[in-house]
């Protein structure tokens, strides 16, 4: 069966803005974009290592705070000339609330 | 022996006139000009655009003070010439200078229409022709309320659409049917009344003036049937009349205008004439494109060639509006002997005229979509006949021979003799040409060898593509650079509009200026960010989510995900009870590293996030503030000790060091800021590499700036002495805010300096003290909501979702 861990409500992230989840994995980004669509990827830049959620969310993008890579938070690859990419976690919304998949945040636990 | 050539008038046709002739025989003659405007050539076209904020005064300057020096040329300013005496060959000005000539160019242009009703000298009542018009105009826009233009001409309507946009509730008064009945036929007259209608600017056609009315003061205009229109501000613009008077007080033969040969020359021989005051083969002529090649004859004959004769030629007219594409030209009247050839395109407000004589175009009107006005003008001018293509022509171009559909392919398939720029009557071939002979490589360069595309613009996008078809992939049409690849607009042009068009939000100017992305991207955000907070301290709100994290978050990101802190030390002096309080949180947040910055204060390194708000708590308590170390904004003042201690100061250089930063803290700047004050000229604080420096000395304090010791290392600029405390203070204030409504994003103040030049800057804040007294006064205004600690707003709950995760999901919870 296919199980959702409920984190927290859509309008606990800003609108272009994103949060951190932590999890035994490591830390998750989630971002909401202008759209009002919902993104949750790795929260550490395949370059570095800096930490997503600080970067600026632009269309379905986020750059990097540190070095400015660009990643696409549908894809989790980086965008342009650089070369890399970061896991991308499913996401639902149900009636405000976002759900991640647990499969997917207990991956490496499992594993 | 050089002759003497005195020119009275300083306008565009006299000034064209002097740059051909300068080519041609360049030390012919000793040349002195009288301006009755106390100013330097400029644009006089580009006057809409300035009105409507697009452009600046500095913009439109064709012929700036040092071209007249290198050419030794003598400009008498603000003298109007009072009588020629041509039996001595000598003119003498109002102000008393007399000067002789050898020969002698009038160009006095022209003198606006005022209509003869009451009250028509009241004040609030004026022309529109010269830049002093303009001011008024500006001036009077910014206490708001209503305007009548009289007159729905091209330049009454540009002066409307103008006001309008600087705010003021807007009445054209027209007194025919349609405007711009002499470049319009009736249906793209009614397409413009009704886009202007939607702008909001009201329109009264068939409207006779009557009088206007007020005491004192302009109120309003009364119409022949009795309506009263309420104004403060009413510009009439309902013609020009040549301006002769000095050529008739001399006996030269006058009609309409001053009368001359094909070759410019009245009739005294000596004396020629060029521009609006001029009249040729029977007519004047209002528009550049005949007066620039008036000039292009007389400046032929003054050197000497006597071949080029004046011959008139239909000039297309385009009104300069943003948004309102506009192309007429030649004849477009209905007659038996003509047929006419129509598009309409109701929903895209495009409507499409040919006039058509034996298979050729007589005249041609475009609204909605100008591009093919080039190449109707050019099938017109060759009189080409049209009858194979009749059934395709109204579709233009592009239609022709199939399948171009890349609008590039358009201006390929022109010939070299199409023109291009009808301003200054540049062709194609001759803009390849000096594209190939002289190495051009942008925009600049074409106009400077070319003139193509230097008067009013309207050209530029045809002269970039031409550029693009010469130069491939090599053209960067960025001779402005665009801000980033969400807009085609460069930095200067965004900061221009943004205020011009009184854009207060991110999506505003994003709509407005037509940006390719939904929401921008990390380069744009943030400069736009600034550029609002920078423009409308009072009313914009600052967007969090467009500032890189340093400055949503008020402390520096480290490499791995820490953070720094830095407090500030206020001109690097500390205390006991300072130290002993960073020691205290030290110790109990186990920070990590301790650091001495460079600009005299203190750093604590490896902050967790979570803990960022607890640690501003602490160092609040003890009185310490946000030391703003990650904004673009002002950072540190480093100061010596001074004449408090050093033997060798001369004035409280720590104590002028607090006082300038308590005075600007928290002030957002395009980059970072950084200021020092030396006590003496050992300067023990650095000053002279900082972007603004204050060295003490006996008699004062010396202002430097634009001082750069990262990237690039270079010692600052003098700005200028101050006198007092007060007025060092006044005059960094004043720089510091130049700086801030002027640089581009993430431009030093050395970069801008390098850009605007030193002069430019002495100008504005050493020479003009109204001036440095408004950028003082408007760095105030925004501090009053600028001043605000962050970390005491932070402590007390602001943004607090950015300090903690959203959520914690434990092991349990994760577990499969």
């Amino acid at each position: 069966m296919t199980i959702w861990i409920d984190i927290g409500a859509l309008d606990d992230v800003p609108l272009r803005g994103s949060r951190c989840v932590a999890t035994p994995t490591g830390k998750v980004g989630v971002f909401r974009t202008a759209d009002d669509r919902v993104f949750a990827i790795r929260n550490e830049c395949p370059h570095k290592g800096g930490p997503l959620t600080e970067g600026i969310v632009h269309g379905h993008s986020v750059t990097c705070p540190l070095h400015n890579w660009v990643i696409s938070l549908e894809t989790g690859e980086a965008q342009g000339a650089d070369e890399g990419a970061v896991g991308t976690i499913p996401v639902r919304l149900d009636s405000g609330r976002i759900l991640l998949l647990r499969a997917a945040i207990a991956a490496k636990a499992a594993a | 022996m050089t002759e003497r050539l005195v020119i009275i008038g300083n306008g565009m046709a006299p000034g064209r006139m002097l740059e051909h002739l300068l080519d041609a025989a360049p030390a012919a003659y000793d040349v002195t000009i009288f301006n009755a405007e106390p100013r330097v050539n400029y644009d006089r076209i580009m006057l809409s655009p300035v009105l409507s904020g697009e452009k600046t005064y500095d913009d439109i300057v064709i012929h700036d003070d040092a071209w007249y020096a290198s050419h030794g040329i003598t400009l008498h300013r603000g003298h109007r010439i009072a009588s020629i005496d041509r039996d001595a060959k000598t003119v003498t000005s109002e102000g008393g200078i007399t000067a002789p000539y050898d020969r002698l160019v009038i160009a006095t242009g022209s003198n606006p229409f005022m209509i003869p009703v009451p009250g028509k000298d009241l004040p609030g009542v004026l022309a529109y022709r010269d830049l002093d018009d303009v001011q008024t105009m500006l001036r009077m826009a910014e206490r708001g309320g209503r305007a009548v233009v009289i007159g729905g001409g091209l330049l009454g309507l540009e002066a409307a659409a103008g006001l309008k946009q600087r705010g003021m509730e807007v009445t054209v008064l027209h007194v025919m049917p349609t405007l711009m009945e002499r470049q319009l036929d009736p249906a793209a007259g009614y397409l413009l009344e009704k886009e202007l209608k939607r702008r909001g600017i009201h329109v009264i056609t068939k409207a006779n003036t009557k009088a206007i009315l007020g005491r004192t003061h302009v109120q309003g205009v009364e119409l022949a049937d009795g309506t009263q229109i309420p104004a403060s501000l009413v510009v009439m613009a309902v013609g020009i009349r040549p301006n002769v008077q000095i050529a008739k007080d001399a006996g030269l033969e006058v009609g309409r205008g001053i009368v001359t040969t094909d070759a410019m020359q009245t009739s005294d021989p000596a004396i020629y004439s060029v521009g609006e005051c001029a009249e040729v083969g029977g007519q004047v002529y209002g528009l550049v494109a005949p007066l620039y090649e008036q000039a292009r004859v007389l400046a032929a004959h003054l050197s000497g060639d006597t071949a080029p004769r004046f011959v008139h030629v239909d000039t297309p007219t385009k009104l300069k509006v943003t948004g309102i594409d506009l192309y007429s030209l030649g004849d477009f009247a209905e007659g038996d002997d003509r047929e006419e050839i129509v598009l309409r395109d109701a929903s895209a407000g495009v409507y499409k005229r040919l006039v058509l004589k034996d298979n050729v175009i007589i005249g041609t009107v475009l609204y909605g979509e100008t591009a093919d006005g080039a190449w109707f003008n050019d099938l017109k001018k060759k009189a080409t006949d049209v009858s194979a293509m009749r059934d395709t022509l109204i579709f233009g171009q592009m239609f022709q021979g199939g399948t171009q559909s890349d609008p590039l392919q358009a201006v390929a398939a022109l010939p070299d003799d199409a023109e291009i720029c009808g301003c200054n009557g540049v062709c194609k071939g001759r803009i390849t040409g000096a594209i190939r002979s002289k190495g051009l490589t942008d925009l600049d360069g074409v106009r400077a060898h070319t003139k193509a595309s230097a008067s009013c613009g309207s050209c530029t996008g045809l002269v970039e593509k031409i550029l693009k078809l010469e130069l491939g992939d090599a053209f960067n049409p960025a001779a402005v650079q665009p801000m980033c690849p969400c807009t085609t607009h460069g930095h200067d042009e965004v900061r221009r509009l943004i205020r011009a068009k009184a854009l207060k939000t991110i999506p505003a100017v994003m709509q407005e200026l037509e940006w390719s992305t939904s929401c921008g991207c990390a380069k744009c955000r943030p400069a736009l960010n600034y550029y609002l907070v920078c423009d409308w301290p009072e009313d914009y709100r600052d967007d969090y989510q467009s500032r890189f994290i340093n400055e949503r978050v008020h402390a520096n990101i480290q490499k791995d995900g820490t953070y720094s802190v830095v407090p500030r030390m206020w001109g690097g002096m500390t205390s006991s009870s300072e130290l002993r309080a960073i020691a205290d949180v030290v110790d109990k947040f186990d920070i990590p590293a301790v650091k001495v910055t460079g600009g005299q204060r203190i750093d604590m390194l490896g902050i967790r996030k979570e803990d960022l708000p607890a640690v501003w708590a602490d160092l609040g308590k003890a009185g310490f503030v946000s030391g703003q170390a990650y904004a673009k904004g002002l950072r540190t003042v480093k100061t010596c000790v001074g004449n408090t201690w050093c033997r060798f100061g001369t004035q409280d250089s720590t104590g002028l060091g607090i006082r300038l930063e308590k005075f600007m803290w928290g002030s957002w700047t395009p980059a970072k800021l950084k200021l020092a004050v030396s006590g003496c000229p050992r300067n023990c604080a650095e000053a002279t590499c900082k972007d603004i420096g204050v060295i003490c000395v006996d008699s004062g304090f010396e202002i430097h700036f634009a001082g750069a010791a990262g990237l690039d290392i270079k010692g600052t600029e003098v700005l200028g002495h101050a006198a007092t405390e007060d007025e060092a203070l006044e005059i960094v204030v004043a720089l510091t805010q130049m700086y801030r409504e002027g640089a581009r994003y993430l431009e030093r103040i050395y970069k801008w300096t390098k850009r605007i030049g030193v002069p430019e800057i002495k100008k504005q804040i050493i020479d003009d003290l109204p001036r440095r007294r408004a950028f003082f006064d408007r760095f105030v205004h925004s501090q009053r909501f600028a001043q605000v600690d962050p970390w005491s707003e932070r402590v007390s709950g602001k943004d607090k979702h950015e300090f903690k995760p959203m959520a914690v999901v434990g092991y349990q919870e994760a577990a499969e």
